[in-house]
């Protein structure tokens, strides 16, 4: 098998850095392609994770009818929260959860047994949040729009800082999702320790109420972590430049929501990398 | 090429206050089928998994088709290619189908099967259009085996792989080891089915409290073959009566002229592989 010629060698060692058929670019992506193949197939899971931020904002818009001020309605000040939690449903808490139990059941393990490069197999969960997240927030909008009058954002600037934003925002809670999955011991007590978090983070971070109005203490400790920062970013986009000094730093303050969301980043990726559990405790 | 496919020297690992492996030397030639049977808990599983490069080791050296599967580089990719894992226990694909998980695990090698060609070789053809999460417990074993022989590996390790098998479904798997091993592949087995080591392996090796305690032909482990043979009859009045000698065809026909022929109820039997295992473990 092994050629002596130069013409051959060269050949050797051009497969040793990539074994496969595919290149891995291209097997990072069929990887995606069966993540996203298995969630389309698994039918409650589509409905309530596309519909959920869609379902919240039904809730929140025939509840909240009136304006906050400013000409600005409810809805318009929610459904910021409404795409920051998605965002964060399918990046952190799916993640999560979802790793764990792979984990559980040997996927993991086997995967570490062939010669599939790791990070094929975070890339593939990428693809997969990402796919979810636009599709989520286009049916989001589209309701909000469509039954409580949203205004979308009406410049190029505004759809720009909303792209980067939700961007930088679903690549936080993703690796963190990914740092966080190695939290639990079990696929079975992953929902109980994600849950929690993600939950007490919706209600400090500004998602169920206007963040203006909680507690000192609260709005504190909600801007240690991203989604504070990921509504506050969104409001940037779908209120009024004059609500601006209405947040609690005095403006919309999109240098920090950049500044926190990509720390976070990198904290998580380096989580991942270092503290990242292909197999469970039992397995060594 | 004649060096061994498994070559380890004083194996050791360490759990806590536990020895897990103590001192393990193995070698395995290309081509062969070895079964590594022990009790659970005898570092079995450890050992092999050392081997497959799952865990590190604490001491000793171990090299698998020449490579240390300790050491984490570019290597061990290209390595992972030349070896195939089916692990203990199954895995499960949530809502992929078996042709869709067998044709994705394909892309990971160089030089794959054909995944049709290997779904119909663990006999799983006709559920290749069917979720994983369909399959028995066996479809579900046969599948795993599936994956592991998707790259056509030169070593295949097997960890249990006919736990719940029925009698028909663990001969047919049979058939397909042997085939692959006709084909040149180099198999490592664990199993507690006595029967598998005997019809399978060329070799069998006994671990019992992290030692390799005997490495032989399944014929030959622990002096099977010069072992005293067992001979039992039943006397004019009904009752059964045995003797254990090292000549049974003496006692045969001496018996044989005590009855002035057949002699009611003979056997002669030398002690099984599960026999000497027994014997072996409990020493």
């Amino acid at each position: 098998m092994i050629d002596c010629t130069g013409a051959g060698e060269a050949k050797v060692k051009g497969q040793e850095s990539m074994p496969m058929r595919l290149s891995g670019m291209n097997l990072g992506l069929r990887q995606g392609a069966l993540e996203i193949q298995q969630f389309l197939r698994s039918r409650e899971q589509v409905m309530f994770t596309l519909a959920f931020p869609a379902i919240l904002i039904l809730v929140f818009g025939s509840i909240f009818k009136g304006e906050i001020g400013d000409g600005v309605k409810f809805t318009q000040y929610f459904v910021t929260g409404m795409i920051a939690t998605g965002l964060m449903t399918v990046g952190f808490q799916a993640l999560a959860i979802q790793i764990p139990m792979e984990r559980d059941r040997g996927v993991l393990k086997r995967l570490l047994g062939t010669p599939m490069p790791r990070w094929v197999y975070f890339a593939g969960k990428v693809l997969m949040v990402a796919f979810i997240a636009v599709l989520e927030t286009a049916i989001l909008l589209a309701v909000a729009t469509l039954l409580f009058g949203l205004d979308l954002p009406d410049t190029a600037g505004k759809w720009l800082t909303f792209l980067w934003v939700s961007a930088l925002g679903i690549t936080a809670c993703t690796l963190c999702g990914i740092a966080f999955s190695s939290l639990a011991r079990t696929g079975r007590s992953a929902p109980a320790v994600v849950t929690p978090v993600a939950l007490i983070l919706q209600f400090i971070s500004g998602v169920f109420f206007v963040f203006t109005s909680l507690p000192g203490w609260m709005q504190n400790l909600a801007s240690i972590f991203p989604l504070k920062w990921m509504c506050q970013g969104l409001r940037s986009v779908f209120l009024p430049e004059s609500f601006g000094p209405r947040e609690p730093g005095g403006s919309y303050d999109l240098p920090m929501v950049a500044l926190v969301l990509g720390v976070w980043c990198l904290v998580a990726l380096i989580l991942c990398l270092t503290t990242f559990r292909w197999t469970t405790k039992r397995d060594g | 090429m004649t060096e061994a496919a498994i070559e380890v020297r004083g194996l050791r690992k360490v759990y806590g206050d536990t020895v897990a492996v103590d001192g393990v030397d193995l070698t395995v030639a290309r081509g062969e089928i070895f079964a590594l049977l022990g009790p659970n808990g005898a570092g079995k599983t450890t050992t092999v998994e050392i081997l497959e490069g799952y865990r590190k080791r604490d001491g000793g050296e171990v090299r698998v088709l020449g490579v240390d599967p300790a050491v984490e580089d570019a290597a061990k990719r290209r390595w992972r290619t030349r070896v195939g894992i089916v692990l203990q226990g199954t895995g499960e694909f949530d809502e992929l189908t078996v042709g869709e998980v067998v044709g994705h695990f394909a892309r990971f090698y160089p030089e794959p099967d054909d995944p049709a060609d290997v779904i119909a070789r663990v006999g799983l053809t006709e559920k290749a259009r069917s979720r994983t999460h369909t399959l028995s417990g066996g479809q579900k074993r046969r599948l795993d085996v599936a994956l592991g022989i998707i790259g056509r590996p030169e070593l295949l390790f097997l960890d249990e792989p006919t736990t719940g098998f029925d009698p028909e479904a663990r001969r047919e798997f049979w058939t397909l080891i042997r085939d692959l091993a006709g084909s040149g592949t180099t198999i490592v087995l664990t199993t507690h089915y006595l029967e598998e080591a005997e019809t399978l392996a060329d070799r069998v090796g006994v671990i019992t409290a992290g030692r390799l305690i005997a490495v032989d032909t399944p014929r030959r482990l622990g002096n099977r073959d010069s072992a005293l043979a067992t001979v039992s009859w039943r006397t004019a009045e009904g009752a059964w009566e045995s003797t254990r000698s090292a000549t049974p065809t003496a006692v045969v026909t001496d018996l044989a002229a005590r009855f002035d022929g057949e002699v009611p109820g003979l056997t002669v039997t030398r002690p099984t592989l599960e026999d000497i295992y027994l014997d072996m473990i409990s020493a």
